[in-house]
């Protein structure tokens, strides 16, 4: 089990970092059509920002539920993803072809872009919880290590 | 072409990956690669690949770092004393020549910026002009890895999912 960082500064600097790598993380997803950016480097920033919760505040701490909380969603981000290009087949067009998607009121390009928005989306969630699940594992075995040492 | 700032950072991107070999405790080694990673990225900003650099940073620099830590927290100090054998004749043959073979390799790469390389005539063209129209998407990276390459980004995630549960199954002993 991962304990709370003690020292005063580490926790004061994480409790104000932790919200702005979110917003940050957030910011690259849904600014990757525009920018550098996406669902990769997003999901990499919000995971990261949930391991900076758990290295600094321990398992337990209620800043770190989120990330404990996360690991429920394992395979989500593909359903996303797979689930988008079913709806696509299910509109009438070749698998992840977002044109087909049955929006009303949307031209063939908008649909394509909000495609991209939400498999993006899918592609975020799925890095996000893989790189918590990680680390988890990781500590996991720093556990089995430290009671097989005494 | 200007060099300032760009023989540096190649001297930087050497220094840093000879030094993370040849360093003898591990954790200055992976700080070494870290910090291998900022220069790479940075070295891929100059190039123009700015995706690319954000992963580099993001990934490499930052996220690597952290679950090699993880990992030589885990592990017990005389498991991982390094020894260096010395270099066999066959290694010291083979190598040698391997790096000859790739330079004299790289002198048929196309220049840099050329617009009548191979990359650039193909079907690059053709996403750089109808990408706005097609997917309302001003990146042009992110409309080929989502839109016109959407299957492989698929087959991509599919593999980070497969790492996170091999990871979990391999280390993960109690059933909690």
């Amino acid at each position: 089990m991962m304990h709370p960082h003690d020292s005063i500064i580490v926790q004061t600097l994480g409790r104000f970092l932790i919200p702005v790598v979110q917003i940050f993380g957030l910011y690259v997803l849904f600014f990757g059509q525009y920018g550098p950016g996406g669902g990769f480097v997003g999901g990499v920033i919000l995971g990261t920002g949930m391991i900076l919760s758990v290295l600094i505040f321990g398992h337990d701490a209620s800043r770190s539920q989120l990330a404990n909380k996360v690991l429920h969603v394992d395979g989500v981000g593909m359903l996303i993803y797979a689930g988008v290009g079913g709806l696509c087949m299910i509109g009438g067009g070749e698998f992840l072809n977002y044109s087909n998607l049955e929006i009303p009121g949307l031209e063939t390009a908008s649909r394509r872009s909000l495609g991209i928005v939400l498999t993006q989306v899918g592609v975020a969630v799925d890095v996000a919880v893989t790189v918590v699940s990680i680390v988890f594992s990781l500590s996991a075995e720093e556990i089995a290590e430290d009671s097989a040492n005494g | 072409m200007i060099v300032s700032y760009e023989i540096p950072l190649l001297l930087l991107v050497l220094v840093t990956a000879g030094g993370a070999i040849l360093v003898k405790d591990l954790m200055s080694s992976v700080l070494l690669l870290g910090s291998y990673s900022f220069f790479l990225s940075l070295a891929w900003a100059w190039l123009g690949a700015v995706d690319v650099a954000f992963v580099e940073a993001v990934v490499g620099a930052g996220l690597a770092t952290v679950l090699f830590l993880l990992t030589l927290f885990g592990t017990n100090p005389k498991d991982t004393r390094l020894r260096r054998p010395p270099l066999s004749l066959a290694t010291l043959i083979i190598f040698p020549l391997l790096g000859f073979l790739l330079l004299y390799a790289a002198s048929d790469l196309p220049v840099y910026l050329d617009p009548n390389s191979p990359a650039s005539v193909h079907i690059s063209p053709t996403y750089l002009e109808q990408s706005y129209q097609d997917t309302h998407t001003p990146n042009v990276v992110t409309s080929v890895l989502m839109d016109y390459r959407s299957l492989d980004t698929m087959v991509e995630t599919v593999v980070i999912f497969a790492a996170g549960i091999a990871c979990a199954l391999l280390l993960r002993r109690d059933a909690s």
